[in-house]
C-alpha cells in the first residue's frame, strides 16, 4: 500500500540508521532545501495551486521557516501526508518540521516524543450537513450515519459527545479528505465531522457548497500548529520563532510591502529588534543571520496577509478571524506572541 | 537395498575437515546462522537505542487503555469505553469473517467456473476463460475501490429504499436484513440439530457397509439431509416457535432494528471471492486436466454414469493436484483483505495499525502484533489444508 510506505520507511530508520538527535538546523542548511510535511490536499491550508505551487497557511509556515533559515522562501520541500503516518515521517527524520493541521494534545507533545512549536490556527471540531435534512443542531443527529477521517483526535471527540448526549450513530471510517468527500457525496453517510476549517475546506470541493451547512456547535478544542522532534532544542527555537515573528510583525502594522522601509524607523525600537536592524545580535542567538525575520516578513508576510491570503473572507473558504485574531483586536482573539527582544 | 559406507578413519585436521563435503556443509551452515542472529540483533539493538534516545515510550501497556473510538461492524460487544485490546480483537473477528466469507465463496465460485471452462458448450467456455482473464490481471485494490464504488453509486439510498421482499433492503449504507431472535426454548433446537449431525455420519457409515457388503445403494446423502433439516424444523414447531424476528424499519436517518451488511464488507468480499475465484479456477482447470483421459473412459467402459464418474473418479484424483496450490490462494485472500483499510472496512489493519496506533503512537509493538497475527492465521490454515492434502494425496504402495 502506497500510504503504508512512509510508515515503513519511518520504521525502516528507526531499525537500521541512527537518527540525529541533534543538528537539524545543519542538515537543513547542508541541504539547502527545508523538508516540510503537509497535508495531501486540504484547500486553504496546504494545496498546490494551478501552477503546481503549494498554498495554504500551514505551507506558509513551512515558507517562514525557509526564510529564516536559507533566505530564500522558496527553498521547501513538501511531503504530503496522511494523518496516519505523520509522527513516524517526523520521528524517523524523513521531514524536518510538520506544519499539517495538527492537534496539540499532551499525548503527543510528551508520548510521542514531540515539540509543538505554538498554534498557528485555533480550530474546533464540527459538523457539516446537507441542507435537505433539514438539521440544525447536533443535538438532532441521534441515529446518523458520520464520515470520520481515521487516525485523528476528530474520532476520540466524536465518540464522545454522542456518548455524552445520549445518542447513537454508525461511524463511517475514511483514510483522507478526498476519499470522505466521495463517501460523503455518495450518500454513504449523513455528517461529515472534522474541524470547522476544514470543513470550509471540504464543503469547496463538494458540487453544489450552498446546499450545505456547518453546524453551530464546536465539539472541541483543536489547536493546529507547526511540530518537531523531541531533542533538538535549537530547533524548536527556529520553528517557534519564525511563527511568532510573523505574530508580532502583524502586532506592530509590519507588512510584506512595508517591511524594508520599517527596518530603517529608528524611532521604533520594537521593530528594528524584530527586523534585525537594531543591532541586538537576536539572529545570532537563534543561530541564523540578523535579517531572519525580515526574509519572512518580506517573502511570506504577517500572519494576518497570511490568514486573509488563505483562508479568509475573501477566499473560497470565508473564514472569520475569530479566534485567530490578535489578543488586543477588542473582539475574541486570542492570538498572542511573546515579543522579541 | 543400500550400501552402508564405513568411513576410515582419519587424523583430525582442520584443513581436513575443510575438505570433508559434509563438514564442511555443516561449518557454513552455522555461520550463516550466526551472521542472520547478529544481523536481527543488530537492528532490534539499534531500533532500541534510538528510541530511547528519542524519549519515546516503549511497551504493550497501551492495549489495557480506554480506546475511546467507536467501530461500526463488530461481532462482539464493544463501544469506546473498552480497551485496544478489545478494538484489535473485533479488527481481528472482522479480518477472520471477511476472510472465511471469501474462501467459501471464492471456493464455489473457483470450482463452478474452473469446471465450466472445460464444458463442451463453446458460450460457455468462453465466457469462463474471459472472466478469468480480465479479473487476474486487475489488482485487486482497484477491484476492491471499483466495488465499492458500484455500492455507493448503484444501490438506492437511504430514504429512497424500496424492500425487495419484506425485511430485505438494500441501500447503499448496506443490505438490510430481518434478524431471527432466538427466545427461551431455542437451545433444543441446536441440541436436536447436533444429534440429527451424528445420526447422519453413522446412516452414511451405515450406507457404505451395506453397500460393501451387498453392492446396494442406499440414498445416504438424502436421508442424512433429510435429517439434519427435518428434526430441528420439526422441535421447533413443536417446542412453540421459539423465535422473534427483528425487522429493519426506517427511522429518523437510518434503519433501525434487523441487522446489515455494510457495502465495505459487501465490497471487500466481493471484490477478493471474484479475484480468488479466478485463480482458483484455473488451478480447478489444472487438477482435472492433469487426470489421465484414460480414467475417465474406464470409468465409463464400466458403465458409471457421467456425474459419478466425475464425482468418484476424476476429481479425488484432480484434488491431489489442486489442494497445494489452493492452500496458498487462501492464504492469499486473508492477506489481501488487509487492503480492507482502502474502503474503510474495520478489520485488526484498520482498528490496531490504524486508529489505535494513532491515538498511541505505538507503531512498532502495534505493527509487530499484526504481524504475529497474520502470520498465525497463515500458519493455521496451511496447517490445516495440509492435513487435508495428507487425507487425499495418492496413496502408494
Amino acid at each position: 500500500m502506497k500510504k503504508l510506505l512512509p510508515l515503513a520507511l519511518g520504521i525502516a530508520a528507526l531499525a537500521t540508521g541512527s537518527i540525529a538527535s541533534a543538528g537539524t538546523l545543519d542538515d537543513v542548511r547542508s541541504n539547502d532545501v527545508l523538508k516540510c510535511g503537509v497535508s495531501t490536499g486540504l484547500a486553504g491550508f496546504a494545496t498546490p495551486d494551478d501552477t503546481g505551487e503549494w498554498q495554504g497557511l500551514d505551507v506558509d509556515t513551512c515558507r517562514a521557516i525557509a526564510a529564516a533559515v536559507l533566505g530564500d522562501a522558496k527553498k521547501v520541500e513538501f511531503v504530503p501526508l496522511t494523518s496516519k503516518v505523520r509522527f513516524e515521517v517526523l520521528k524517523s527524520g524523513e521531514i524536518d518540521v510538520l506544519s499539517r493541521v495538527t492537534t496539540w494534545t499532551l499525548t503527543r507533545d510528551v508520548g510521542l516524543g514531540l515539540n509543538f512549536a505554538g498554534v498557528n490556527y485555533y480550530d474546533g471540531q464540527g459538523f457539516m450537513v446537507s441542507k435537505d435534512l433539514g438539521v440544525s443542531s447536533a443535538k438532532e443527529l441521534d441515529g446518523a450515519s458520520v464520515c470520520v477521517q481515521t487516525g485523528t483526535t476528530t474520532e476520540l471527540n466524536l465518540s464522545e459527545y454522542f456518548r455524552l448526549n445520549g445518542m447513537t450513530y454508525e461511524p463511517v471510517p475514511v483514510e483522507t479528505s478526498t476519499e470522505g468527500r466521495a463517501a460523503y457525496s455518495a450518500g454513504r453517510c449523513d455528517v461529515y465531522t472534522t474541524d470547522a476549517s476544514a470543513l470550509a475546506a471540504q464543503r469547496t470541493g463538494l458540487t453544489n457548497p450552498g446546499n450545505y451547512v456547518i453546524l453551530p456547535e464546536i465539539i472541541s478544542k483543536e489547536p493546529l500548529g507547526p511540530v518537531v522532534r523531541h531533542g533538538d532544542d535549537q530547533w524548536f527555537d527556529i520553528v517557534k520563532w519564525s511563527h511568532n515573528a510573523m505574530l508580532n510583525a502583524e502586532e506592530l502594522g509590519v507588512t510584506a510591502a512595508n517591511a524594508v522601509e520599517r527596518s530603517k524607523d529608528a524611532n521604533n525600537p520594537a521593530v528594528q529588534k524584530l527586523l534585525g536592524t537594531a543591532d541586538a545580535g537576536l539572529g545570532k542567538q537563534l543561530g541564523l543571520s540578523e535579517d531572519w525575520a525580515l526574509n519572512i516578513i518580506t517573502q511570506v508576510g504577517n500572519y494576518g496577509e497570511s490568514f486573509e491570503r488563505n483562508v479568509g473572507v475573501k477566499t473560497p473558504l470565508g473564514l472569520e478571524r475569530g479566534m485567530n485574531g490578535l489578543w488586543n483586536d477588542g473582539k475574541t482573539g486570542i492570538q498572542y506572541a511573546p515579543p522579541i527582544k | 537395498m543400500s550400501v552402508t559406507d564405513v568411513p576410515e578413519k582419519k587424523p583430525f585436521s582442520v584443513g581436513a575437515m575443510w575438505r570433508d563435503k559434509k563438514a564442511r556443509g555443516i561449518i557454513m551452515q552455522i555461520a550463516a546462522v550466526i551472521a542472520v542472529l547478529i544481523f536481527i540483533g543488530w537492528i532490534v539493538a539499534n531500533t532500541v537505542s534510538n528510541i530511547k534516545n528519542l524519549g519515546i515510550e516503549v511497551g504493550f501497556d497501551f492495549l489495557w487503555t480506554t480506546a475511546s473510538y467507536d467501530i461500526n461492524q463488530s461481532l462482539i460487544d464493544y463501544n469506546a469505553t473498552d480497551t485496544h485490546f478489545r478494538a484489535a480483537v473485533v479488527g481481528l473477528l472482522n479480518t477472520l469473517l471477511v476472510a472465511v466469507c471469501g474462501v467459501i465463496a471464492a471456493t464455489i465460485l473457483g470450482f463452478s467456473a474452473g469446471v465450466a471452462r472445460l464444458s463442451n458448450n463453446f458460450v460457455i467456455s468462453k465466457l469462463m476463460q474471459a472472466y478469468v482473464e480480465a479479473v487476474r490481471n486487475i489488482p485487486v485494490l482497484l477491484q476492491i475501490l471499483l466495488w465499492y464504488t458500484v455500492i455507493l453509486h448503484s444501490l438506492p439510498k437511504v430514504k429512497q429504499s424500496v424492500a425487495i421482499i419484506e425485511g430485505v433492503i438494500p441501500t447503499n449504507r448496506g443490505l438490510y436484513l430481518p434478524q431471527p431472535l432466538p427466545q427461551e426454548g431455542f437451545g433444543w433446537v441446536w441440541i436436536v440439530l447436533i444429534v440429527a449431525l451424528i445420526g447422519a455420519f453413522f446412516f452414511k457409515r451405515y450406507a457404505k457397509k451395506v453397500l460393501d457388503q451387498s453392492g446396494k445403494q442406499l440414498p445416504a446423502f438424502w436421508v442424512g439431509l433429510a435429517m439434519i433439516i427435518g428434526l430441528p424444523l420439526l422441535t421447533y414447531y413443536v417446542i412453540g416457535q421459539p423465535l422473534e424476528v427483528s425487522m429493519p424499519v426506517l427511522k429518523g436517518f437510518n434503519f433501525k432494528g434487523g441487522f446489515a451488511l455494510k457495502p465495505e464488507f459487501l465490497a471487500l468480499w466481493l471484490a477478493l471471492s471474484i479475484y480468488t475465484g479466478a485463480f482458483i479456477a484455473e488451478i480447478v482447470r489444472a487438477g482435472i486436466m492433469a487426470v489421465s483421459h484414460g480414467q475417465s473412459e474406464a470409468a465409463h467402459a464400466l458403465g458409471i454414469k457421467p456425474n459419478l464418474t466425475m464425482r468418484l473418479v476424476v476429481i479425488p484424483q484432480a484434488m491431489r493436484v489442486i489442494i497445494p496450490p489452493l492452500i496458498s490462494q487462501y492464504l492469499n485472500l486473508t492477506k489481501n483483505s488487509s487492503l480492507a483499510i482502502a474502503i474503510g472496512y474495520m478489520d485488526i489493519v484498520a482498528t490496531l495499525g490504524g486508529i489505535s496506533l494513532n491515538q498511541s503512537g505505538r507503531a512498532i509493538e502495534s505493527m509487530s502484533i499484526i504481524l504475529l497475527v497474520y502470520l498465525t492465521i497463515s500458519l493455521v490454515v496451511s496447517g490445516i489444508m495440509n492435513v487435508y492434502n495428507e487425507r487425499v494425496k495418492l496413496v502408494e504402495r
